[in-house]
């Protein structure tokens, strides 16, 4: 990438929009955004008092002013697409939007000064809300205990592998495989794998959901646990899930909830009353905390009885006396997962979040959240090919099967829906469908805002017959235009490189 | 429907890969025209390790593309003879040449019966009738 201005002198993109180089280009030497006090301790001898610890030659950080770098990251904010901004509605994210009450709940003082190595006489409130939070999500899943640790959906399939595991290894009957339909996220077959199961895959039906007749086919005692997300990716809720639940039972399987899609379900169905023993829920999806830009998020697990002495430690607990303590005397545990107590930030967003919803209002929730997903697709019926045209749950799936006769792909869908305004929903996800476009409105879209979205898609498909080549161009309205995904996968170019060494 | 080449003297596989017995006894594995096309531009190709021993339908490897990432499996079972390394360097082989020089893996066959069980062209075009 060259440092040189692209839009003028002042790197103007167009307007008061800006071009922006990496903050290294920018370095000039020497340049400082900040000076020290003047030394009023006595100096010591840094080479005397690290010895060969000393470093020589200095990190090659970039060297900017002040104001050149917050108008560099400022700037870089402006190219955010945000929930904020707009519809975001990327499927099987669920990017509903993040009340503000949440950032000031968790902005709180006491809250956001805590240290994770506090004594805990001096965090009681936190720990207490810990431990109502873990009460909630217990209640919201159907399930008897939980685990706030883990950062992610990711960590939490596998801290629930790992307690699985631990589980048939306590027994003394380790098991080899881990069943997983073919529309599972991709982070499931990893978990297993990354806990030495071999993973096999099992074909969902004709109807997109998994069939009991398949997955007898496929269980017997060699395997330790399903892995099913509920409704699953495609949207559907699986019908069989009671079923599909007995037949692991019976062979002494475990059943493994993938809890991304949760949303379709709060207050109207319990996974633990479905027959699932663990799952993980994504508080940055079903309860309103930030994506964030990759991070933090937080995946807490809970488990049916027969997992709890496996949870992570340390536990949060209250003692007789109703104080709260760091408990870590769990022999079977698989230990700690996380620094601190895990991404305590977003607990508290969703503690808030739960709180001001309450149990009325987290139905109504998921009742919108379904009712949205279904409006669009009834919206799109007819212009839209719908692979599985059946009501939906939280999200629904179309392909570019109707375009295909104008070389439209939904590739170039994703990258037209930028130029009307609008994040592009997941695509060619899950791999089930061909040319898959999974989209996810969420409940807080309103109707306006539902018909706004539909309209355009309705738009887009026109746009494909009449004019093809305006799509293959997509973007055209962005700063920059398509870019070259292909080689940047073949090519990537991984770092900065320093002119002197790139010489 | 679009079109898709596939050669009549090959066998393929429900999984969308192709098979074709050497004079050495060994076969070539590689994927077909349809599963390329459906993949669209191949950016990473990961291979078994050569001499790994595979049951039929064992995942033993992965395609990945701009799109996605499709799972490769043994469509015998066999041992892995030898593997395309070129791909490494040159992913869009899969794209430019599927049968040809965007060949996968080659592997010794251990159940020859179980290539009788594979499609004959005209069986797996059906399939991807089906499907489309």
């Amino acid at each position: 990438m060259s440092g040189a201005p692209q839009g003028g002198a002042a790197n103007a993109a167009g307007g008061l929009a800006y071009e922006e180089p990496l903050i290294f280009e920018q370095s000039r030497p020497g340049r400082r955004g900040a000076e020290l006090p003047r030394c009023d301790v006595p100096e010591v001898d840094a080479a005397a008092l690290l010895g060969e610890n000393l470093r020589e030659d200095l990190p090659a950080l970039p060297e900017l002013s002040e104001v050149e770098v917050v108008r560099h990251f400022t700037r870089l904010s402006t190219w955010n697409a945000a929930v904020d901004l707009g519809l975001y509605p990327l499927g099987s994210c669920t990017m509903k939007y993040n009340p503000k009450l949440n950032e000031r709940v968790a902005r709180l003082p006491g809250f956001a000064w805590a240290h994770p190595l506090s004594p805990a006489a001096e965090v009681q409130g936190l720990l207490e809300l810990c431990f109502e939070l873990e009460g909630f999500l217990a209640e919201i899943s159907g399930m008897d205990c939980v685990t706030l640790q883990p950062a992610a959906g990711a960590q939490g399939e596998l801290a629930g592998l790992m307690m699985i595991r631990a589980h048939f290894e306590q027994r003394g009957e380790p098991r080899s495989k881990v069943l997983v339909p073919d529309t599972a996220h991709g982070t499931n077959p990893a978990s297993a794998a990354l806990n030495g199961y071999q993973v096999q895959t099992v074909a969902s039906g004709a109807d997109g959901v998994l069939h009991p007749g398949a997955l007898k086919a496929a269980m017997d005692e060699t395997v330790a646990a399903l892995m099913i997300t509920n409704p699953n990716t495609l949207g559907l809720f699986e019908d069989h899930i009671a079923e599909l639940c007995e037949i692991v039972h019976a062979q002494g399987g475990l059943v493994y909830g993938d809890g991304a899609n949760l949303n379709a379900l709060l207050g109207v169905a319990r996974p633990g009353d479905m027959g699932l023993d663990v799952m993980h829920m994504n508080l940055h999806k079903t309860f309103s905390t930030p994506h964030g830009g990759g991070g933090p998020g937080a995946g807490p697990v809970a488990v049916k009885r027969v997992l709890a002495p496996y949870l992570p430690t340390p536990r949060v607990q209250r003692g007789p006396d109703g104080r709260f303590a760091w408990r870590d005397d769990a022999p079977h545990s698989i230990g700690r997962l996380h620094g601190g107590h895990g991404n305590v930030g977003m607990l508290l967003r969703a503690y808030a979040y739960i709180l001001s919803l309450g149990a009325a209002g987290l139905r109504r929730c998921a009742e919108a959240a379904v009712l949205n997903a279904n409006y669009l697709l009834a919206r799109l019926r007819g212009a839209w090919h719908l692979p599985y045209d059946r009501p939906v749950m939280h999200e629904c799936v179309l392909s570019d099967r109707a375009l295909q006769a104008s070389g439209v792909s939904t590739l170039d869908v994703a990258k037209r829906l930028i130029d009307h305004g609008y994040h592009p929903p997941t695509i060619y996800f899950p791999l089930t469908v061909p040319g898959a476009l999974m989209i996810e409105p969420t409940e807080s879209e309103s109707l306006e805002g539902l018909d706004r979205f539909a309209d355009t898609l309705l738009q887009i498909a026109e746009e494909a017959r009449r004019d093809p080549a305006l799509l293959h161009g997509a973007p055209h309205r962005t700063r920059h235009r398509r870019l070259d995904e292909t080689r940047a996968a073949r090519k990537p170019v991984l770092r900065w490189t320093p002119q002197e060494e790139s010489a | 429907m679009a079109e898709y080449q596939l050669p009549e003297t090959l066998r393929y596989t429900r999984e969308d890969e192709w098979l074709r017995p050497a004079e050495d006894g060994s076969a070539v594995v590689g994927i077909t025209d349809y599963a390329q096309q459906q993949l669209g531009d191949v950016v990473f190709v990961e291979l078994p390790e050569p001499g790994a021993v595979l049951q039929q339908g064992e995942a033993c490897g992965a395609i990945e593309s701009v799109k996605t990432v499709a799972e490769l499996f043994a469509p015998v079972s066999g041992e892995v003879a030898r593997c395309n390394q070129e791909l490494a360097q040159r992913p869009e082989a899969v794209n430019e040449d599927c049968y040809g020089g965007g060949w996968i893996l080659a592997m010794v066959p251990s159940q020859p019966a179980e290539l009788d069980g594979l499609l004959d062209a005209a069986a797996y075009a059906q399939h991807i009738a089906d499907r489309e």
